[in-house]
């Protein structure tokens, strides 16, 4: 090396320093999947971190204008996989909206069930991967066990424990089991148990508090300018739900509260997460209490497949039939945006019609993505150990990221 | 000149004998680990390999030997492969100091492989020697996320290796010797150390999960953190050696906790009102109180997260010296104005001082627990990136 090359002598007495740049990820063990991060560091303090999305791409938008409408339902569950009745919910209720369809009750009480469910299946994953980040393994155990639970309920309904892709444009794929929910009514009590064992074990541990309280703050106006939704920005203390703003599936009807909390920061958003396993509960119990028999699809033939046994015995059956199988609907001309209050935030399908059987453009809204934001600005000033928590915290899903 | 040979030879032997049963210990340690940790996880654990996976550990001796052996490029060969070896020798030759047994109570011979009048400070040496291992590997890899490993243990050494050696030192002011075998035979006399000294044994336990970088102070391989730490690049059997050093550590940080505080190798004396001689009965009572910590440090690790690493070292410099060094000048205050007499009086002392501290936890968290300050604005944000 000549003289030239190297770097500037320092002033007297103090040390050469600079800054390092660390890669983080693809293939590193807490970035929840294929999340790249290059973070420059002072030391272990954080100076600027640049996330490289991209990795998880799946080309879903541009997968949805070569399926009909109703092939669509397989792909929007995979965006999200952690909360995969939230994007399958936004995009059938898009969907039908465009079409005017017209679902029947037991179908709305079902998905606001399922939906509920998965939100909590997606607080699970958070809790377990949460805390297994900042070092705590048996968090993930616990959290897991009432995971395997609630996916062994999705399975019982729909054949698959995740991406489910259950819920149809107009109703749902079929009928819920007769014992079903009873099964949730034992599921929700586990689950009420868990939830204490998680905050009086977890949530309550002093050396937990001290890694979570105070780091990455974001202040509400800063929430609301980088475009925050669900549970980070009500833990910046803006009351945004879309279940109680634009309610959707009847929501208004239901009891609940919106959870908030002033501080913002990474504890915030963490109980956050454990107070709202309560609401989703109490939703859930009345969504059970509402379930009376009665039809799961819309009885139009133009958009439901007419029951099995009629194409032995109907000719017109089996044309609606072979019609809605080889082409599917058409809704008419026109552009529809329905937002729905996933697990992550504000989860929205932008669909344009050009009146044929398959949409023109479907554009996701995906909160991770726009969630993923606030990350620099959460993270500057904070330890390298602070980016895990807050990028913990923020809790994005790489599908839902990249899409 | 033979009586020399023999002694040597005899000295040998006992060395090979403490190697072999430590790594022994290492092996099975490593699947009671997983185990226990699976008992406490809702899940099984390893059990496949032999019945109840006892021959799992043979598998992965097998496996980390037969692995490739990569250097790394960037590596400084030398350094890189000096690093396991300082690591493990410096743990297996702390323990050889324990002794395990009275003189003379292994087929004739002492149940120790060597003793020095400074036991405490060789060991003391010794296992900060091996704090090098760490830190020279991490620094040898030539990648980035070992360094940051390796810095963030030689800050943590610095941070509480102060307080570990301070809060022994009250101790060995009551017992005014540091030979191992000096400190057995005083609480043969008066009782276990751990009843007069409480707040000096919870502070060095504390400092003992430090020192063998075990949960909740695992910063220097924070697998969330820095993948691996300064283990990352180190693969088969360098990887493995780093391994063994840990929990010969942890096996030997387990034996010195037991030596000082719980009477070492003699048992509780009240037993021989029914067992004659039960309580000088050799190996049994050292091996059950090391099984004892042992289980405590897989506990810990199942229960706790970790701390940040800032965080550490304010634990390290605000509380465990400060309450180190009162440790100390109190047990020097009583033992000017009392004597050797009224033990008791200083047990009690010690006993309300880690009560108080335990009842004040929540005040006393403060010290070691400032928020990351951060800069008011991020600009990039507020500007739009850039």
């Amino acid at each position: 090396m000549t003289t030239a090359q190297r770097p500037a002598a320092p002033p007297e007495g103090q040390m050469h320093t600079q800054i390092m740049s660390l890669n983080v990820g693809p293939q590193h063990p807490s970035t929840h999947g294929v999340l790249r991060l290059v973070v420059d560091m002072d030391g272990e303090t954080v100076v600027k971190v640049t996330p490289h999305m991209g990795y998880l791409h799946t080309g879903f938008e541009k997968t949805f204008e070569n399926r009909t409408y109703q092939q669509g339902v397989t792909y929007a569950p995979r965006t999200d996989y952690l909360h995969c009745f939230g994007h399958e919910l936004a995009y059938v209720l898009s969907v039908e909206k465009l079409l005017g369809a017209d679902v029947p009750e037991r179908a709305t009480t079902v998905r606001v069930i399922l939906h509920e469910l998965g939100r909590m299946h997606s607080h699970l994953v958070f809790v377990g991967t949460g805390l297994l980040d900042l070092g705590a393994l048996t968090p993930f155990f616990y959290a897991f066990r009432e995971k395997e639970a609630l996916q062994d309920l999705f399975e019982a309904v729909c054949g698959y424990r995740m991406n489910q892709g259950y819920f149809r444009v107009g109703g749902l794929s079929r009928d819920i089991p007769d014992d079903w929910p009873a099964r949730v009514e034992t599921f929700l009590d586990q689950m009420e148990r868990g939830v204490t064992e998680y905050t009086t074990l977890f949530a309550q541990n002093p050396i937990f508090i001290d890694r979570a309280k105070g780091v990455g703050v974001i202040p509400p106006d800063v929430a609301l300018d980088l475009g925050l939704t669900g549970p980070n920005l009500r833990a910046s203390g803006v009351p945004l739900d879309h279940r109680k703003d634009n309610p959707y599936c009847g929501y208004e009807s239901y009891d609940f509260n919106v959870i908030t909390s002033p501080d913002g920061d990474s504890l915030a958003r963490f109980n956050m997460r454990l107070l709202e396993f309560g609401e989703s509960i109490k939703i859930v119990r009345q969504g059970l209490r509402r379930l009376k028999p009665g039809p799961v699809k819309d009885p139009n033939r133009k958009i439901s497949l007419p029951p099995r046994h009629e194409l032995e015995t109907s000719m017109e059956a089996v044309i609606h039939h072979f019609k809605l199988v080889t082409e599917g609907f058409h809704p008419p001309l026109g552009e529809v945006y329905v937002p729905v209050e996933s697990a992550r935030g504000e989860v929205g399908y932008y669909i344009v019609s050009d009146g044929g059987s398959m949409p023109y453009r479907v554009k996701i809204r995906a909160p991770s993505f726009v969630n993923l934001q606030a990350l620099e600005y959460a993270c500057v000033g904070a330890q390298f150990a602070d980016l895990i928590t807050i990028l913990a915290t923020i809790d994005p899903v790489l599908g839902d990221v990249d899409r | 000149m033979p009586d020399l040979i023999a002694a040597l030879l005899i000295s040998l032997l006992k060395a090979v004998l403490v190697v072999l049963g430590l790594l022994t210990t290492f092996a099975y340690m490593t699947l009671i680990e997983r185990r226990l940790l699976g008992r406490m996880q809702i899940r099984h654990g390893p059990n496949r390999v032999g019945p109840m996976g006892l021959l799992q550990p043979a598998a992965d001796a097998i496996k980390s030997i037969f692995k490739e052996d990569l250097t790394v490029t960037l590596a400084d060969k030398l350094v890189y492969t000096l690093a396991p070896i300082v690591a493990i020798g410096m743990a297996l030759t702390a323990f050889g100091g324990i002794p395990a047994g009275p003189a003379g109570s292994l087929f004739g011979e002492n149940p120790w492989v060597y003793n020095l009048d400074a036991g405490i400070l060789a060991l003391l040496a010794l296992t900060s020697m091996g704090v090098y291992g760490i830190f020279l590997g991490g620094w040898a890899s030539g990648s980035k996320y070992p360094m940051l490993g390796a810095l963030r243990s030689s800050a943590q050494m610095i941070s509480y290796e102060l307080g570990m050696g301070l809060s022994i030192l009250g101790l060995l002011m009551l017992v005014g010797t540091t030979s191992f075998h000096g400190i057995v035979g005083w609480q043969a006399q008066n009782g276990v150390l751990i009843l007069f000294q409480s707040l000096g044994f919870a502070l060095f336990l504390i400092s003992s999960f430090a020192e063998t970088n075990r949960t909740p102070f695992d910063l220097p391989e924070a697998e969330q953190e820095i993948v691996a730490g300064y283990l990352t690049e180190y693969s088969a059997i360098k990887w493995a050696l780093f391994q063994m050093a840990e929990y010969v550590n942890m096996i030997t940080a387990s034996a010195v906790m037991a030596t000082l505080f719980l009477g070492g190798w003699k048992g509780p004396q009240f037993l021989n009102a029914v067992i004659p001689g039960v309580s000088d009965w050799p190996l049994v009572w050292l091996i059950a109180k090391i099984a004892f910590f042992l289980f405590l440090f897989i506990w810990v690790r199942a229960t706790l997260p970790r701390l940040r690493y800032d965080q550490l070292m304010r634990f390290g410099w605000k509380l465990l010296l400060p309450l180190a060094l009162a440790n100390t000048v109190v047990t020097a205050a009583f033992l000017a104005f009392r004597g050797s007499g009224g033990l008791w009086f200083l047990g009690v002392l010690s006993l309300a001082g880690l009560l108080a501290l335990l009842l004040m936890s929540d005040r006393v968290r403060v010290l070691w627990n400032r928020p990351t300050v951060r800069r008011p604005e991020s600009e990039a944000v507020r500007a739009g990136g850039d």
